[in-house]
This record gives C-alpha cells, sequence and structure tokens, in this order.
C-alpha cells in the first residue's frame, strides 16, 4: 500500500507543497498507529484506485469527444450514431453493481472488527463535556489525556454529560459519537508507544476548537507503573498543588482561567471571599460553600455577565478533590476579609 | 421559414412587457414572473450565503483569530450552510428555472395550479422573513443541521424562529412538488407521452415526487424541535427522557432525500444542454429517465449513511451501507450516457456547454468521493472531516450550483429575451473552475489526514499537523476565485439586459417546445400551438447565419 500511496499522480505533482509540511508518511493519510489503520487503509485505497480510474476514464473520453468531434464549419452536423444500446447499457450499470459490492463487502468488514470488541480488553470510562475529555482509569483514577497500553486490546465505555462530541483519533482510524444518557463503546489496539492527537469530531458549541486531547501510548510495563504512580500522586502533593493540577486535568481551564481574564466562564483568580453579583440580583460571597455548589449544581447560582455553560461535575470529583480545589482558588488570592458576614 | 422569422420579431408584447408595475408582479399568475421572481430572491441569498462563505473562508486562512471570535465563526458557518442549503439550492433550480421552463416545455399556457404557485412563492418570503428575523434576533449557531441536544439547550440562537421559517420554507417546496406533478400528468399535450418529455421534466418530476414525500417529515420533526425548546416536551433531549438518536433519524429521513431534491434538477439540465450542445439525441434516454425516478425511490432509504458513528446498531449501519452503494449504480449511467451523447458529436462548446462539461467533471469527483463515505470502515475515519464538506461541496455547489449556472445561461436569452457575451461566460467558468478545485481538492486532504469540520481554529493542531494551515490557506485563496468569478458573472449578466443584443427565438439550436416561441415568450406562451416532437432530434433545424438562430425546415 505505501508504495501505491507514493506513486499517486497528484502526490507527486505536490510533493513540493506537503512533503515538507507534515510528519505524515502519507499523502491522504496519516500515521498508522493501531491494528485498524492498515485495514482501513487497504479498503481507502483500494476505492481510490478504483476510482481514479473511472475518473481517468471520464475525463479523458469527455475530452477527447470534445476535441475529435468539435463543430466545424465543415462538420455542422453529428454523425450518424445511434442513441441507445442495450448490451452496453447493461454493462456499464453491471460493472459498477460488483464493483460496488467489492467496495460495501471489505468496508462492512472492518467496520465489524471495529465494532466487535475482544472480550479480554483492557476498559477505560470516557466522559465527554463541554468541551474536555475525562478519561477513567480502573483504579478510579481520571486524566484528560488517554493512556493506553501499546498491543493489548483497549476497550471504551463512553458517555457525554450535556450534548453530543465524538472522540476522534486519526491515527488509529477509529470515531465514535458520545450520546447523553447512553453509553457507546468502541475498541482499538495501539501499535507503537508514541503521542497521538485526539480530536473532537461533533460541533459541540464554542469550544468545539478547542476539544482537544492526546492519546499517550506506553510499553504494558510502562503503562502499569504510569498508572500506579498516577493513582496516587495527588496525596503526594500539597493540596493546593493537587488542586492546581486536578484543574488542568479535569477540564477547568478550558473556561476558568486563572490569569484574570474572562473566558467561557469566570477567572479564579484573586476571587477568593469577593463578593460578585448574580445574575438574578442577589449577590454571593465566594467561600468553600459557594465553589462546591458551584461545582456540584453550576446552574444554581451564575455570576452576573456569565451565561451558564457548565456541566455538573457531580460524581466526576470526590468530596477530597473539591477540597484540594478549594484550596487552589485559594491559593490564587482575593479579599483580605477572614471570614464572610455571618447570614 | 421567412415565416417564422417574421413572427419572431414581429411580436413585440411579450410576459415583461404585457403589464407594467410592481402590482402587475405581486399578483400576477403567470408562471414565468413566479419564476424570475423566485430566481432574483434565490440569487439575493445566494449572495448572502456566499458572503457568510467568505467570511469563514477568511477567518480559516491563518491560525488563530483571524477576523472573528469563535462565537462568531459558529453563527457564521452555521448561517451559511442554513441560507444556502433552505433559501438557495433546494428551492434554487426547481422554484426558479422549473417554473419557467416546466410549462413551457410541455407546451402549456401555464402550470395546472397557477395560484397555489404564487401562495408557494408567498410562502418562500415569509420562511424567508424568519430567516432575516434569526440574523437580527439571536443569530444561529447549531449547525444548519439542529443536532438535538444542543440546539435544545443552546442560549445564543434564535433556534425557534430559524425553525419557524424551515417549516413554512417546507410548504413552499411542497405547494411547487403539488403543481409539477399535476402540470406533468395532466397539461402534456396529447402528443407527448411520458417518453416524449424532455429528461429535465423526468428530473423535476423525480424531484417533486421527493419533495411532496419528504417535506413532511422535515415539518414535523422541527415542530418537535420547536415544541421542546418552548415547552420542555421531551422528544430528543435526554435530560427530558428524549432521544437524541431519534432527531437524527428523523433528519436525515428528510435531509438525505433532499440531497437529490438538489443533485437530480441539475442532473436534468446536464441532460438537456449535453444533447443540444453536441447537436446529437441524448443517449439511453429510458435509462437516464428511469434513473432519475430509481435515484428518487432509493434516495428515501440510505438516511442512515449519516449515522455510522452516531450509535445505532450494527445491522442498521449495515444495511444503510448496502443501500447507499445502490444509489451511486443510476448516477453513473446517467454519466457513461452524457458522455456516449458526446460521442460523434457536433460539438460546440458555448458557455452552457462549458458548464454542463464542469458539472460532469466535478459532480465525477463528487460521486466517486461518495464511495468513500459509504463505505462503512472508512467512513468511520472519514466522517466529520474536511472531506466530508470537500464531498458535498463538489455534489452540491461543484454539481448542482454549476448546473444551475448552466441552466441560467441555456435558458438566459429565452428569459430575459436578451443575448450575453459568451466570450466573458467562458472566461468567468474557467476561473470558476480553478477557484472551486483550489477551495475544496486541498479539502480533501487535509480532512483524509484527520482534520475534524466546524473548527473555528487549528493553531493548536499545528504542532502535530503544520500541514492542516497549508489546506486551509490554499482553500481560502480558492474562495476568493471563486467570488471574483460569481462577481463578474454578475456583472455581463446584468449589462446583457441593459445592453445585450436582443436574444432569437432559438440562438444554441434547442429541439425542445421552449425554443419554438419568441424570446422572451408571450404571456400565453405560444401565439400558436406548438409541433411537439422528438425532444431531441436535431435534423430538421439548420442555422441560419442572418437571424443567429437555428429555424426548421420542412
Amino acid at each position: 500500500m505505501q508504495t501505491m500511496n507514493a506513486s499517486f499522480v497528484f502526490a507527486a505533482a505536490s510533493s513540493g507543497l506537503w512533503a515538507q509540511s507534515g510528519p505524515q508518511p502519507y499523502f491522504w493519510l496519516p500515521d498508522r498507529a493501531s491494528t485498524f489503520a492498515r485495514d482501513v487503509d487497504w479498503v481507502f485505497n483500494f476505492i481510490l484506485y478504483v476510482s481514479l480510474f473511472f475518473f481517468v476514464l471520464i475525463v479523458a473520453l469527455m475530452c477527447w469527444f470534445v476535441v475529435r468531434y468539435r463543430r466545424r464549419p465543415e462538420r455542422p452536423d453529428a454523425e450518424e450514431s445511434p442513441h441507445h444500446n442495450t448490451a452496453l447499457e447493461l454493462l456499464w450499470s453491471g460493472i459498477p453493481t460488483i464493483i460496488v459490492c467489492l467496495m460495501f463487502y471489505f468496508g462492512f468488514q472492518g467496520y465489524m472488527d471495529m465494532r466487535t470488541p475482544p472480550r479480554d480488553a483492557y476498559e477505560i470510562n470516557v466522559i465527554a463535556k463541554k468541551w474536555a475529555w475525562l478519561f477513567k482509569y480502573p483504579n478510579g483514577y481520571v486524566d484528560d489525556k488517554l493512556y493506553v497500553p501499546a498491543a493489548e486490546p483497549v476497550r471504551l465505555v463512553m458517555t457525554s454529560d450535556d450534548v453530543i462530541h465524538s472522540l476522534y483519533i486519526p491515527d488509529f482510524r477509529v470515531k465514535q459519537d458520545l450520546v447523553p444518557g447512553r453509553y457507546t463503546k468502541m475498541w482499538f489496539k495501539a501499535i507503537k508507544p508514541g503521542e497521538y492527537s485526539l480530536f473532537c469530531a461533533e460541533y459541540c458549541g464554542s469550544g468545539h476548537a478547542d476539544m482537544l486531547s492526546k492519546v499517550v501510548v506506553l510499553e504494558p510495563a510502562e503503562f502499569a507503573a504510569w498508572l500506579r504512580e498516577a493513582g496516587d500522586f495527588l496525596k503526594k502533593l500539597p493540596p493546593e498543588k493537587a488542586g492546581e493540577e486536578l484543574h488542568r486535568r479535569r477540564g477547568c481551564a478550558q473556561c476558568h482561567s486563572v490569569d484574570g481574564k474572562a473566558g467561557t466562564g469566570p477567572t479564579l483568580l484573586g476571587i477568593w471571599r469577593e463578593t460578585h453579583r448574580m445574575t438574578d440580583g442577589s449577590t454571593a460571597v465566594v467561600d468553600e460553600n459557594y465553589i462546591r455548589e458551584s461545582i456540584l449544581e453550576p446552574g444554581k447560582r451564575i455570576r452576573e455577565g456569565f451565561v451558564n455553560q457548565m456541566p455538573t461535575f457531580k460524581g466526576v470529583l470526590s468530596d477530597e478533590e473539591i477540597g484540594y480545589l478549594i484550596a487552589y482558588i485559594k491559593s490564587l488570592g482575593g479579599s483580605a476579609k477572614d471570614e464572610s458576614p455571618a447570614p | 421559414m421567412s415565416e417564422i422569422v417574421a413572427e419572431s420579431h414581429g411580436n413585440a408584447e411579450n410576459y415583461l412587457t404585457a403589464r407594467r408595475g410592481l402590482l402587475s408582479w405581486l399578483f400576477t399568475l403567470d408562471h414565468k414572473r413566479i419564476g424570475v421572481m423566485y430566481l432574483a430572491s434565490i440569487l439575493a441569498f445566494f449572495l448572502l450565503g456566499g458572503v457568510f462563505a467568505l467570511l469563514v473562508r477568511t477567518e480559516l486562512i491563518s491560525p488563530g483569530r483571524t477576523i472573528m471570535g469563535r462565537d462568531m465563526y459558529n453563527h457564521m458557518f452555521t448561517l451559511h450552510g442554513a441560507v444556502m442549503v433552505f433559501l438557495f439550492i433546494i428551492p434554487g433550480i426547481p422554484a426558479a428555472l422549473g417554473n419557467f421552463v416546466l410549462p413551457i416545455m410541455l407546451g402549456a399556457k401555464d402550470v395546472a395550479f397557477p395560484r397555489l404557485n404564487l401562495a408557494s412563492l408567498y410562502m418562500f418570503w415569509g420562511g424567508a422573513i424568519f430567516f432575516v428575523l434569526v440574523l437580527v434576533t439571536g443569530g444561529l449557531e447549531t449547525g444548519w443541521t439542529f443536532y438535538t441536544p444542543y440546539s435544545t439547550t443552546t442560549g445564543q440562537s434564535s433556534v425557534v424562529a430559524a425553525v419557524v421559517g424551515a417549516f413554512i420554507l417546507g410548504f413552499s417546496s411542497i405547494f411547487t412538488a403539488v403543481n409539477f406533478i399535476a402540470t406533468v400528468h395532466t397539461m402534456r399535450p396529447a402528443a407527448m407521452g411520458w417518453f416524449k418529455m424532455p429528461l429535465f421534466v423526468w428530473a423535476l418530476y423525480a424531484t417533486a415526487i421527493i419533495q411532496l414525500l419528504a417535506t413532511p417529515v422535515l415539518g414535523i420533526t422541527l415542530l418537535l424541535l420547536a415544541l421542546e425548546r418552548l415547552f420542555g416536551i421531551g422528544f430528543f433531549d435526554p435530560a427530558l427522557n428524549g432521544d437524541p438518536i431519534l432527531f437524527q433519524h428523523f433528519f436525515w429521513f428528510y435531509s438525505h432525500p433532499a440531497v437529490y431534491i438538489m443533485i437530480l434538477p441539475g442532473m436534468g439540465i446536464t441532460s438537456e444542454i449535453v444533447s443540444v450542445f453536441s447537436r446529437k439525441h441524448i443517449f439511453g434516454y429510458r435509462f437516464i429517465a428511469y434513473s432519475s425516478i430509481a435515484i428518487a425511490l432509493f434516495g428515501f432509504l440510505v438516511w442512515g449513511h449519516h449515522m455510522f458513528v452516531s450509535g445505532q446498531t450494527r445491522l442498521a449501519s449495515m444495511i444503510f451501507s448496502a443501500l447507499t452503494f445502490s444509489v451511486s449504480i443510476p448516477s453513473a449511467i446517467k454519466v457513461f450516457n452524457w458522455l456516449s451523447t458526446l460521442y460523434k458529436g457536433s460539438i460546440s462548446l458555448e458557455t452552457p456547454m462549458c458548464y454542463a462539461l464542469m458539472f460532469i467533471f466535478l459532480f465525477g469527483i463528487g460521486g466517486l468521493t461518495g464511495l468513500f463515505l459509504g463505505s462503512l470502515s472508512t467512513d468511520v475515519h472519514l466522517t466529520d472531516t474536511y472531506f466530508i464538506v470537500a464531498h458535498f461541496h463538489y455534489t452540491m455547489m461543484g454539481s448542482t450550483v454549476i448546473a444551475f449556472i448552466a441552466g441560467i445561461h441555456y435558458w438566459w436569452p429565452k428569459i430575459t429575451g436578451k443575448m450575453y457575451s459568451d466570450a466573458w461566460g467562458k472566461f468567468t467558468a474557467l476561473l470558476l473552475f480553478i477557484g472551486f478545485n483550489l477551495t475544496f481538492f486541498p479539502q480533501f486532504v487535509i480532512g483524509s489526514r484527520g482534520m475534524p469540520r466546524r473548527y473555528y481554529d487549528y493553531e493548536k493542531m499545528l504542532p502535530a499537523h503544520p500541514d492542516f494551515h497549508t489546506g486551509h490557506w490554499v482553500s481560502s485563496v480558492g474562495s476568493y476565485l471563486v467570488g471574483a468569478a460569481f462577481l463578474l458573472m454578475a456583472g455581463y449578466l446584468f449589462y446583457s439586459i441593459v445592453a445585450g443584443r436582443p436574444a432569437p427565438r432559438n440562438p444554441f439550436g434547442g429541439a425542445g417546445l421552449e425554443w419554438q416561441t419568441s424570446s422572451p415568450p408571450p404571456v400565453e406562451n405560444f401565439t400558436s400551438p406548438p409541433v411537439v416532437g422528438d425532444p431531441y432530434d436535431y435534423s430538421k433545424l439548420r442555422y441560419d447565419p442572418r437571424s443567429n438562430e437555428y429555424v426548421r425546415v420542412a
């Protein structure tokens, strides 16, 4: 397939433009980093070369006819030729029919493989939300990057907290929508260690183009070590550092900056114990209870000037983790008052 | 011969000059005037949708923010899609060109229900008003597909206004469809059997069947969507115990057949033009006619191919994939028939023919790239990337819009009574061809390499995918050429109205009935009953250099 790809006419013609611009080894398709990639690329190339053959045939005939049979003063009329030919017409209905049957069959075969995970696959839960990915490993650890062992089948059990998202890993040739209210599944087997792009492929609003992550493929032994280490990294850190890590890894950073700039949600810089006006006209002091409420029931009290886009983190963040986040927000500074007024 | 020539010049009164004043247009029952009003309205929305497209392309020409923020971008790509689909391309060929030529091609005085025809135009304007309302109120950033639960929960959009607009436009579509079906069934002259009809009429007939059967489903779906959004009745949102996948099934049950509503009339125009400018009988008339009907029927059974990664069952995906491939066959048949029509013809490359040949080229690419998407395992990789964007622009714009333009150039002398500059026409066609391919071909490449669609930005992807910038840059530059070509076209077409040479009765040598009446036609279409014959028999037509037109000889 590789040589066939390289020989493609357009690739040759425009190699100057494209070749230097990307690390991709193939003109049409990205790197092949899962066991599906070979099969999918084979079907892709099969369709590509059949299509190319027919396209060149059609355009060549068209150009030849236009030149050969152009209207000239000495040749104002068409030559006599039949206006239909049943045998010919059946032939050019029949041949494409056989070819597309093959295309269907190859594509179907590949798809069945993609939709049939092996029983012993390593399972990771995925939650998508505007606009972050959360990958939950069997030991309860959650990360915003997808770490997987190489050469082992991995099964993702996925759902969304808000609208439809789609998990897409181009180098693995896999894509599956994540639908709120139900679980969708996909599986793959990564071939080689490395870092690969992971995109959201279903339009999900303002931050759709920012909903990017990475798949990190590790050697199985390295993966096991990483997971052990990662599983209790929070406990080894001081609380505000643990909170900082969570803010980054659980997708909070997508909407809540720590540099004072308002994003989709308010910044977290310098808000501790500040009093803010809410959209319903009331005021609220940013304290432990307000932060906890905003994480678990984001729509309850919204700061003036913002529209709520945040899904709940109930069941995603533990009480302990919420504590770390509070410690982090506290560390970002705010009002000098040390206690909010008694209610 | 001399008698016919004399008549065509002696007939001063035509549908444009018969009555004057705004009211004579607004209350007209003349299908030609209604067609012209449709044409003007549709072209205005084409301009609007085109401006949105250029804004989208300009934003993507460089990484990071170029001219607008991410929310504005989301509004722009949605409005581009919604305006182009609902207000331009679906009504485009049938309601504008079809309305004008269908009754004349059948030798009739008007469509079967002239009042319904006018009502359809008013419905179109009514729906359009709601879209304008969307523009000035909240905008729309759901994508033209209105996927739930995004569309039922977003706070940034005038979803209900857009949905009501599309609902009303659906009625406009249904009215036109009913009218065309009745017209084709009842208004043909006695001598014109089903298989003596021009293929454009067959195409419009097949299109009308789809419009009539599929549009109500869209109406119902949009109504449910509006009820959910307004009153919180749960149909699609899982938070209200609805099912978001159900919306996709309902939506594509209309919107997939709708792509055949878009392409079939374009194929019909191509069949007419290829034959006329080759001066040769269309090859395989019956196969082309039947393939239009086959496409219309198969088109209803393939909607699930939009949903291979949605979470629908493996069985459903398998069935939809197999059925999808079956639609490719009638399309292939048409292409081979057009090629065979060229064989041994007397081919003249006037502007309409240039566009018809461009259609065959671009539809070739659009159709063949559909095979990658019908095949299950490759679709998983390619769906929701720029590969899809490129594919449907090759079919909708490269094919339908190009055929629409071919049709405008072909019937322009008949509609306006004026000739445009053929040299400018050809030059513009070339510019458009180059610009179009520059715009959309690179999108196949970045798409198959993994660039998802509907992305405001690709800056963060650049370290791993620097080629995305190359593709977007070339694409945006190409889009400016396309914009320039359309401006040029508007220029010379408008100039022809003001200062063009008067059009003769039959400037291109067409054998259809529309070429037997004067340009522009009188109010009643024909002053004497037209002679019905084979619409693709050119043997009796001779070019007369004195009057620059083709005349019938015994």
